[in-house]
């Protein structure tokens, strides 16, 4: 057993393994300062809900609190590993600035007040607006954070009582354009591929995906491989100088905003050189004709001047493509949140497609997500979706799901797709929804250009609602905030960017009065009197376990099945992916296996939409294109992007997330070792621009862009030139607020409002800004980490270290690894 | 042969579509997905126009290449009158007339390219055929936004 300063060394101690061999365990634990494992009174099972990697772990309790967390062993996803998140974030539940009692506005001010008061407030506001307005005025904005059991209820509450069809979560800036591209290619949602395909692959391409700090888990997997015998080649699309960069064969630095570009350089030459496999093209896929014609207009010498980079990466990248045996893909914020997110992405699917690279062990295809149960929202139709993957365009589907839930068709609203979270937020603006309510997200510092959600979300005629376990910016706009329980204080299940379903079991009580959002929901149907159509109660659980009992037969026989699971089969193993049916009780490792898919006409979960425009296709249009349920190739050209560097802005902003912190710091910001690592917004520039612009590392600086400004300290990192980074986490809540006084310290200050067509994915990577100076540093580092993307390139910067109260034991499997 | 004069037609119906692309587009500056999609639909409409000119020589008429601008203090003037509106709920309706507007015009366009592409058929000019058919499947495209918009939009406006 080793002890290992896991802030400092992100991802542990390597365990070399070759290809095709099983993934050796390394158990990580950390506990309380001064405790054993001897000392803790029980272990509780659960999987972590910093990221979307579905780390399974085990709580540590004793006296009744939470005091430590170890990685599980026998999981098929992280084999005993976890990363700095899973094991510090846990402490933000015991912070002493918990809500645990409801807050009502009185007079201007939140005070304190009863849960019978704070209910009666929602529901009657509810009820005054649905007699008034009908169910249009009615908006939810849910998170990629709840258990599937609370968006399933609560995609009941809205869609099938309520009759509202403004329902959507935070994935919508996470992961929006996973489930898009899913859609497009193989008309319906659901990761193709697995985690196993790394143990197989021989190439592994990451598109926009610092896996290394979005998914560390994952990523000490492609070090494990990478140290190991038959190493796979990693290719890497990025303009930060991330540590997948730092491993790649081939690192492409392409431009911001020109993704189609670079994909469609990619395919053109992979039909240029042959590089595809006709028999399957042939036999499983429709569109392929159009595509290779299309790509003819995307030669690497055009695409390396849009994208400014060298032809000859673009070559090589494009052979270890076109050549692998068992070519693995990812994808994820930098494609999704970027120009033609949707585009993009699908071309990727393309690759897959065209090299017939699917349903085979290290043939993944994962579009990934950015949060741990964003899979959830879009499973269980709480996020634009109707439940079950039914396609909100197919009369019989809607009519499936009217049986289930007992109500009759028209009350679950499909006259068009569930309303997108930017659009409800314009209808708020216009005042037509009044009231809205938000669980577990953050808006007012997640969502693009913060000075106009800040006024949209404060309008006196807007009844806000707000379900957090803290006073976030958000909440504290709210007209009612409901106090809710959390990971560790609640049961239920969630499942990862690889369909695996993990239980999260309750481990102590919440604090104070906080309630589980499951609670909460269910008070709120029962409140508001919601029926099916035989007047009994429509939502006809109490428990987390009834509610997935009643999941299950919702999502049967739908691709999204998870018949076959229960909360026992879910207990003491590993984690299972759907589907899991009476076939298939063990669940399935790989989608579309034989080339068959979910896109039967009468079965797919969508028709799809056009790439550039965003407008569905027709049932009619669908039926004709692709008959026989068929994976559809889908090209699109490449446009430029719609804010460009200009005299006044002419660097391009990027944003993102980084390894010690997620969705606004409203748990990893309260835990101290996290905290410590990253205190506070910093810019990276390139050395090239930082020269121009006269900067050295800790200069402070302004950035600008046509929305606003924020200030941060400058590090001269490995950035491509021309471009600009900031961490999108930083907020307002630990400087005494929701809003800057004075300076902007929030990236999304500076964000546009523009979003992917056909996925509706806000974009935060293509704003055009300046930057300037506006103090020396005198010293004082910027407070950048140094472990990661944004290590210095130069100076005497300290390390980033996390001291003693960041040591981790790690045990080390002597021979081998269980699964 | 009438060729020139259903060019020139086309030509000039593509100008006026890329026109109130572009109105659209600042007239709803606010509806931040009507406002981006539109300008880049323009551009398409735009393109149109320059290859309508190309080929418009060969049956006798001089056409601008150039596709028609659009006045600049006008559309400051309507980009604050966009963003003083945004709060108020009448624009929502206002939305649909343009959506239904551009849906009309856009369809026009559409069928004097399929008049078109008969035409280039029947005489066997294939360089216009293939002008057709390069340039009207981006106006289908550009007619099924606007239908897809007007169905999303619909019934918000009209509900609430």
């Amino acid at each position: 057993m080793g002890r290992v300063d896991r802030i400092a060394d992100v991802w542990g101690t390597r365990t070399p393994y070759g290809q095709g061999e099983t993934w050796p365990t390394r158990v990580d634990t950390h506990l309380e300062e001064g405790l054993g494992p001897e000392d803790v009174d029980r272990w509780v099972q659960t999987a972590s809900i910093m990221h979307s990697n579905g780390d399974a772990l085990d709580i540590a309790v004793k006296d009744d609190r939470i005091v430590g967390v170890r990685g599980r062993a026998v999981d098929r996803v992280n084999h005993g590993r976890l990363g700095p998140k899973d094991l510090f974030g846990w402490q933000a539940n015991a912070s002493p600035d918990r809500l645990t009692r409801p807050l009502v506005r009185k007079n201007g001010e939140l005070v304190e007040t009863s849960w019978e008061e704070a209910m009666d407030a929602v529901v009657g506001r509810t009820k005054e607006l649905l007699e008034e307005q009908g169910p249009s005025a009615v908006g939810f904005y849910t998170t990629g954070q709840l258990f599937l059991e609370e968006y399933y209820t609560l995609g009941l509450i809205a869609h099938g009582g309520i009759g509202t069809n403004h329902v959507d979560g935070n994935t919508r800036l996470c992961t929006a354009t996973a489930a898009a591209a899913l859609k497009e290619s193989f008309a319906s949602d659901g990761q193709p591929g697995s985690y196993t395909d790394i143990d197989h692959a021989d190439v592994i391409a990451l598109y926009g995906h610092n896996m290394a700090e979005t998914q560390v888990v994952l990523w000490t997997r492609i070090l494990d491989r990478l140290a190991g015998p038959n190493p796979p080649a990693i290719i890497c699309v990025d303009p930060r100088p991330t540590p997948v960069a730092q491993h790649a064969t081939v690192h492409l630095a392409p431009r911001p905003g020109t993704n189609v570009a670079l994909m469609n350089g990619l395919l053109h030459e992979i039909v240029a050189n042959d590089w595809v496999d006709h028999d399957y093209v042939e036999a499983h896929a429709v569109g392929f004709e159009e595509l290779a014609k299309r790509v003819k207009d995307y030669p690497p010498e055009r695409v390396a001047q849009i994208c400014d980079v060298p032809e000859a990466d673009l070559r090589e990248a494009a052979r270890l493509i076109g050549t692998a045996d068992r070519l693995m893909s990812t994808v994820l914020q930098g494609f999704y949140q970027s120009h033609q997110a949707t585009a993009a992405s699908v071309q990727v699917n393309n690759i897959h497609i065209v090299r017939g690279m699917l349903g085979r062990p290290g043939c993944g295809l994962l579009q990934m997500n950015g949060q741990p149960t964003a899979e959830n929202t879009r499973e269980a139709g709480a996020d634009g979706d109707l439940a079950g993957f039914r396609n909100w365009s197919n009369d019989a589907h809607v009519e499936d799901l009217a049986r289930v839930w007992n109500v009759d068709p028209m009350d679950i609203p499909h006259y068009s797709p569930p309303t997108h979270a930017m659009q409800m937020m314009r209808y708020v603006e216009e005042g037509s929804i009044r009231m809205l309510w938000v669980q577990a997200t953050n808006p007012v510092v997640s969502m693009p250009e913060l000075n106009r959600m800040r006024s949209i979300l404060s309008q006196e005629r807007l009844f806000l609602v707000v379900q957090d376990i803290f006073l976030s910016e958000t909440a504290q706009l709210a007209d009612v905030v409901l106090p809710a329980a959390t990971w560790g204080e609640k049961t239920g299940t969630f499942t990862n960017a690889d369909r695996t379903v993990h239980l999260s079991e309750k481990a102590v009580d919440p604090p104070g009065e906080a309630r589980p959002d499951l609670d909460i929901f269910i008070d709120f149907a029962h409140r508001l009197g919601l029926k099916d159509k035989d007047g009994a109660p429509l939502v006809k659980w109490s428990t987390p376990e009834e509610a997935f009992e009643a999941w299950k037969e919702c999502s049967r026989g739908r691709p999204c099945d998870y018949s076959g699971m229960s909360y026992e089969k879910l207990r003491g193993g590993s984690g299972i992916q759907w589907p899991c049916t009476d076939e298939a009780p063990d669940g399935t490792e790989r989608l579309y296996a034989d080339g068959k898919f979910f896109a039967d006409p009468q079965y797919c979960e969508s028709y799809g939409r056009d790439l550039i425009t965003g407008a569905p296709l027709e049932p009619d249009e669908y039926k004709a294109m692709n008959p026989s349920g068929k994976a559809v190739i889908k090209f699109a050209e490449y446009l430029p992007p719609h804010e460009l560097p200009s005299e006044d802005f002419p660097l391009q902003l990027i944003t993102g997330r980084t390894v010690y912190h997620f969705h606004t710091r409203t748990k990893t910001g309260r835990a101290p070792q996290l905290q410590a690592a990253a205190p506070d917004v910093w810019v990276e520039v390139s050395a090239t621009d930082a020269e121009l612009l006269g900067l050295e590392e800790g200069d402070l600086t302004e950035i600008s862009t046509p929305r606003g400004s924020v200030r941060a300290r400058a590090r001269v990192s490995g950035i491509r030139e021309g471009v600009v980074f900031l961490p999108f986490h930083y907020g307002y809540w630990d400087v005494g607020g929701h809003e800057p006084d004075g300076e902007g310290r929030a990236a999304n200050e500076l964000t546009i409002t523009d979003w992917d067509p056909a996925s509706k994915q806000p974009i935060f990577k293509t704003a055009a800004c300046r930057v300037t100076k506006v103090g020396a540093g005198g010293g004082t580092a910027s407070p950048a980490p140094t472990t990661t993307a944004s290590a210095p390139l130069a100076g005497d910067v300290p390390p980033t270290r996390g001291g003693a109260g960041a040591d981790v034991d790690e045990e080390l499997a002597t021979a081998g690894g269980a699964r | 042969m009438k060729i020139g004069l259903v060019l020139k037609e086309l030509h000039r119906s593509e100008n006026d579509l890329a026109h109130e692309l572009l109105q659209v587009s600042d007239r709803h500056k606010v509806d931040h997905e009507i406002y981006h999609v539109a300008r880049d639909l323009a551009q398409w409409s735009q393109r149109h126009v320059k290859e309508i000119a190309a080929i418009a020589e060969r049956y006798g008429e001089k056409l601008d290449p150039e596709p028609e601008g659009e006045s600049h203090l006008a559309e400051r003037l309507i980009d604050k009158g966009s963003e003083l509106m945004g709060r108020a709920k009448t624009p929502g309706l206002l939305m649909l007339r343009d959506l239904r507007e551009l849906y009309m015009k856009a369809s026009g366009v559409s069928v004097d390219w399929e008049m078109l592409a008969q035409a280039a058929q029947g005489i066997k000019h294939t360089d216009l055929l293939e002008v057709c058919q390069r340039c009207h499947p981006d106006t289908l495209r550009q007619m099924r936004w606007a239908n897809g918009k007007l169905k999303e939009a619909s019934t918000q406006a009209i509900v609430s």
